[in-house]
Order: structure tokens, then sequence, then C-alpha cells
């Protein structure tokens, strides 16, 4: 720093340090009540030395909220909404940027609004729609008169249908749908200067080709970025999973963590529900701290 | 800021977009204007048609002492999070920023909460807040009956709170420090030749060069808690005791899944998405007021 200040210094320190400690306490808890036996975790006050039973209730509570499966169901979510979310916006924001078509403006601002409704104001309709998915559009036909226009012509009835609950398009597809990422994209095709494109077009290469042969390379440091974000993003989903997964086979390991919540009568097996909630928390604990960079890096950039 | 060279076949240009159309067509504008359509008309619960009642849906929540409940509640939560998860991350951030020994360590490990899901951290805190074991159980064993989120509306209150909070100031602290950091070290050091101490400093330079990063997480941070508490809410307090905790996402989803209410569900979805609509546009005028300063 510019000048000696040995006091500030000092107080610098104790305030990081407890700061420190508020951050990292309740991890160090979960873990150590995560090792007590039944008798010791509720124990008043409980004892800070871990106990030996660590093991033990990391399993049962791996067989009590069948957690196994659970935890790959989080991760083919978490997977397909960031690789979904990479894909997509990468296309959207290319067709922002380098081309101008007719209503250009006006789709960069249906896409635009997105931003401002999370998934969690229109939860009741968009339930209604993934029972259905294809419900819009048997409603356009019929407004349109077109199906009715159709079972003149053809004699058959038109009924769209297609449910999405307990699928893992149902689950990952309605958290696609939103802006996020296009906008990173697009402010970061925004710098890539000219001379590229030109180039590139003089030497003969189409659209297609400056996208997949300059433009995404370029891109690489923005999908990490984005992609580690929304993986984080959808690993942590509660409402959503919780609502359209009415069988267990497609829970999500978030949303089974309700299952470990101790009954109210006897005594709270505490232990059993922090071994479940030390598994749940650690993938997207281990995911931040290995990509780190990307990630502080992401969230500046989105501004989100 | 727009491209000088782009290419010329529009028709692939909007090929590319069409994926994303198609999807936030299916799972925003329809659903979003299915909202709007529900809270103005009386949607049975399994079908069989829906009546026009224009008005009547919000005027009946409007006029429901439990909805101006949940108001009240989620401005509370939002209130007191938002101040002091900011607050908090401000003054680590601050104080990172100082760059004495060790502060790489304190950037590193301070963001770790952002990343544990709302849910998993609320089953944490409701282990380590609950008044029979844990921690609190030792004030209660001082002070008999001094805390129980489980009866008292405060005290449940204080734990969402709390276990908000803790994972914001992470989030916070990043965005802090990235704008303390794009200070330029020559501005402090000028300050610091002529005499003026670090707090002087810190009023006078630093807070105005970052009250723009201050404006953002006030909007981000009241929006996310209307949106994030969803999950604190139902594993902490399941909206108790007494409607306490009965924040505005939670009573939609309860109305709505449990209570069968599409149309009142759907109503306070409207009200929900312009008061967020309204943040989100605070947002975007401050962002571009912000391109200027650069």
């Amino acid at each position: 720093m510019v000048e000696r200040t040995p006091f500030l210094n000092f107080f610098t320190h104790v305030i990081l340090f407890v700061g420190f400690v508020l951050c990292i306490a309740p991890f160090v808890v979960v873990a150590i009540a995560a090792s007590h036996n039944l008798k010791d975790v509720n124990d008043v006050p409980m004892s800070l030395l871990p106990g030996s039973d660590f093991w033990l209730n990391i399993k049962t509570a791996w067989t009590t909220a069948d957690l196994g499966p659970k935890l790959l169901n989080s991760f083919i979510m978490a997977a397909g909404v960031a690789a979904g979310k990479v894909i997509i916006s990468a296309l959207t924001a290319f067709s922002i940027v380098y081309f101008r078509y007719p209503g250009r403006t006006f789709i960069f601002w249906l896409i635009f609004v997105t931003l401002m409704l999370p998934l969690e104001v229109r939860i009741v309709p968009t339930y209604a729609v993934v029972a259905n998915v294809l419900s819009p559009y048997q409603a356009i036909l019929d407004v349109t008169g077109l199906s009715w226009l159709i079972e003149k012509v053809s004699g058959v009835q038109v009924s769209l249908s297609l449910g999405l609950l307990n699928s893992y398009s149902g689950l990952i597809l309605p958290l696609i749908a939103t802006a996020t990422g296009t906008f990173l994209y697009r402010q970061f095709f925004l710098t890539v200067p000219d001379e590229l494109t030109e180039a590139a077009r003089m030497d003969g290469a189409g659209a297609l080709r400056f996208f997949i042969d300059i433009l995404l390379p370029l891109s690489r440091n923005n999908m990490a970025a984005l992609g580690t974000i929304m993986f984080l993003w959808a690993w942590n989903q509660y409402l959503w999973p919780l609502l359209i997964t009415t069988d267990q086979s497609h829970a999500t390991a978030v949303t089974e963590l309700k299952q470990l919540i101790p009954n109210v009568g006897g005594i709270p097996e505490w232990n059993i529900a922090m071994a479940g909630t030390l598994i749940v928390m650690l993938p997207p604990l281990i995911v931040v701290v290995l990509m780190q960079r990307w990630f502080v890096r992401g969230l500046i950039a989105t501004e989100k | 800021m727009e491209k000088r060279v782009t290419f010329s076949s529009w028709t692939i240009g909007i090929l590319f977009a069409v994926p994303q159309l198609l999807l936030i067509f299916t799972f925003f504008y329809w659903p979003a204007g299915q909202a709007v359509y529900w809270s103005l008309t009386l949607q049975q619960p399994w079908g069989g048609g829906n009546i026009w009642v224009g008005l009547d849906n919000f005027r009946s929540i409007l006029a429901n002492a439990d909805y101006w409940n949940s108001i009240t509640a989620s401005l509370v939560f939002a209130g007191i999070s938002t101040g002091l998860a900011m607050f908090v991350g401000l003054v680590l951030a601050a104080l990172t920023d100082r760059q004495l020994t060790g502060s790489r360590f304190y950037r590193v490990v301070l963001i770790w909460p952002y990343g544990i899901a709302a849910p998993a951290l609320a089953m944490a805190f409701r282990f380590i807040l609950a008044p029979e074991a844990g921690f609190m159980a030792v004030v209660n064993q001082v002070w008999p009956g001094f805390w129980d989120p489980g009866l008292d509306g405060t005290d449940a209150m204080a734990s969402i709170i709390i276990a908000f909070s803790w994972k914001y100031v992470g989030y916070n602290f990043i965005f802090f420090l990235a704008a303390f950091q794009a200070i330029p070290r020559s501005l402090i050091e000028a300050a610091a030749m002529d005499g003026s101490g670090v707090l002087r400093r810190f009023w006078d330079i630093q807070f105005p060069l970052i009250t723009p990063t201050i404006f953002f997480l006030l909007v981000i941070n009241i929006t996310e808690s209307f949106q994030d508490s969803f999950g604190i809410v139902d594993i902490m307090t399941s909206g108790g005791p007494a409607n306490a905790t009965n924040l505005m996402v939670y009573k939609i989803y309860s109305d709505g899944f449990k209570g069968l209410d599409y149309s009142g569900a759907a109503a306070q979805s409207i009200i929900l998405m312009v008061l967020i609509v309204v943040l989100t546009i605070f947002q975007f005028r401050f962002i571009e007021r912000r391109v200027h300063y650069r």
C-alpha cells in the first residue's frame, strides 16, 4: 500500500479473517455434523471434534435419498443446459451481429426481453406448456382455422400432443429459453475486428465457414465462462425440477434433499441430513474451485 | 456499435436465430402470454373452459390480507438481506483491495458460497439455526424460548435472511472487488501524497467511483431475493410459521400448485413480473449511463 498504517493493517486482517470464518463455518459445521452419530449430533453444544461415523452417514444418506441416480440426473440436466446455452446463444449472437436482415432489431428485442422474466414468475403456465409442449402450436392452428381446414381437406383431426413431464428435455429446454448467453457472445463478437471477416470473405469463406473456423475458436474463453456459470446455475435449480419430475426417475439431487429434512418427533437425524447436504454441495463447489478464473470472468462479463 | 462487414445472405442469418426463437416462443412468450390470459379469466383447474372476469382476479388478490402479508414479507426480506449482503460484501472487498499479504487467499475463498444451491445451504442453516440441536440450542439453554424459527415468525424471517445473505455476500464481493480494482492505483497514490487518509480516500475517491456497481448490485440482489429465495423458504420454513415467511414466489407456487388456483397464481405472477420488469428497466438505464463513464 501507499503508506504505513500498521493499526489499519491489523484491523484489515482481523475483519478479513472474521469474514473468512463466517464464510467457511457452514461448510465445516456441515462436515463435522455429518461425521457424528445420532446422539452426538444432537448434543448441546455439539462437539466440534469430528466423530467417527462419517462414511456410515454418507452411505445412509446416499441410499435414503437414492443419490446415485439423482446426481446423474443433476449432471445430465446441468450439462445439457450448459451445452444448449453455449450452442444456441452462439448461433443467435452470430445472427444478430453478422447479418442485416429485415426484422433484425425486432428479433433482437424479442430475445432481449427474456432477460427480464425469470422462470420462477411464469412457473404455472410454463408447467402447462411442458405438460404438452405442442399446445401452443395446436392453439395457433385452432385459432387461425387451419386445423378446421386440414380436417375438411384430409379428414384428419389435428391434435398435437407431446408431454415432456418427467423427461430430460422437459428439465432442460425451458431453462435454455432465456438470453443470458446471447449478450455475452454479442459483446465479444462486436470486438472481433472487421478485417478478419473481410479477409475470410476474400478467401471465399461463407458465413458458416467463418462461424465455425474463425469465430468459434476465438470465443473459447467465452464458452468456458458461460458453460461454467450455466452448469452451476442449472445444477442449483430447485423449483423447476421439483415441479416437473413427479416421478422419482428424473428427480435431481438438489430436490431430493427435501427427503432428508428430519421429521418432527423423535430424535432428528441431523447427521444423515448433513451428510446428504455435503454430497449435494460438493459438485458445484468443486466446479467453482476448478473453474474459478472462468467463472469470475464470466460473471463480470455477463453482468448477471 | 455495428459491424461494417456483414454477410449478405440474410436467409442464413435468420436460420441461425431460429432455434433460439422457437425455444423462447414455446417456453417464454407463450407461457407469459398464458399468464396474462389466465389472470384475466377464471380457469377451471382441470380444463372445462375459462370465463372472462376482467380484473376481478387482481381485485380479489389485492383485497386479500394474506397477499399483502406476502408482499410485506418479501419487501422485508429483500430489504434486509440485500442491505446485509451488500454491506458485508463491500467491506470485505474494500479490505481485500488493500492488497495486504493473504488477499489472494481471501479472493479465492470468499466466492465459494455463491456456488452452493439455495436448498443445500438452506439445509445447512436449518441445522445451524435449529432450536433443539446445533448452536442456537446453547443460547436456548441459557435463555429458554429465546430462539424458535418453528414458532416465532421473526426468528423464521431472520433465518432465511441469514441463509440468503450468506450466499450473496460472495456474489457481491466479486463485483465490488472488480470495481475497486478498476480504479487506477495512481489516483489513490496521488491522494495519499496529498495527505488524505485511508477513510478519506474511500469516501472521496473510491466510493463515488463504485456507485454504478452499487446500484447494479442493488437491483440484482433485490430481483434475486424475489426468485432465489424459493429454495431457502421451501427447505427452511415452508412459508411458516403463520405465513411469516410466505414470500411472493412461494405464494405463487403454493396457490398455483397446491391450491390449484391458477387464475390467482397467474395474477400474482403478473404483479411480480411488473415489479421485476420495472427494476430491470432501472438497471438498463444505469448500464447505459455507465457506458458513458468510460
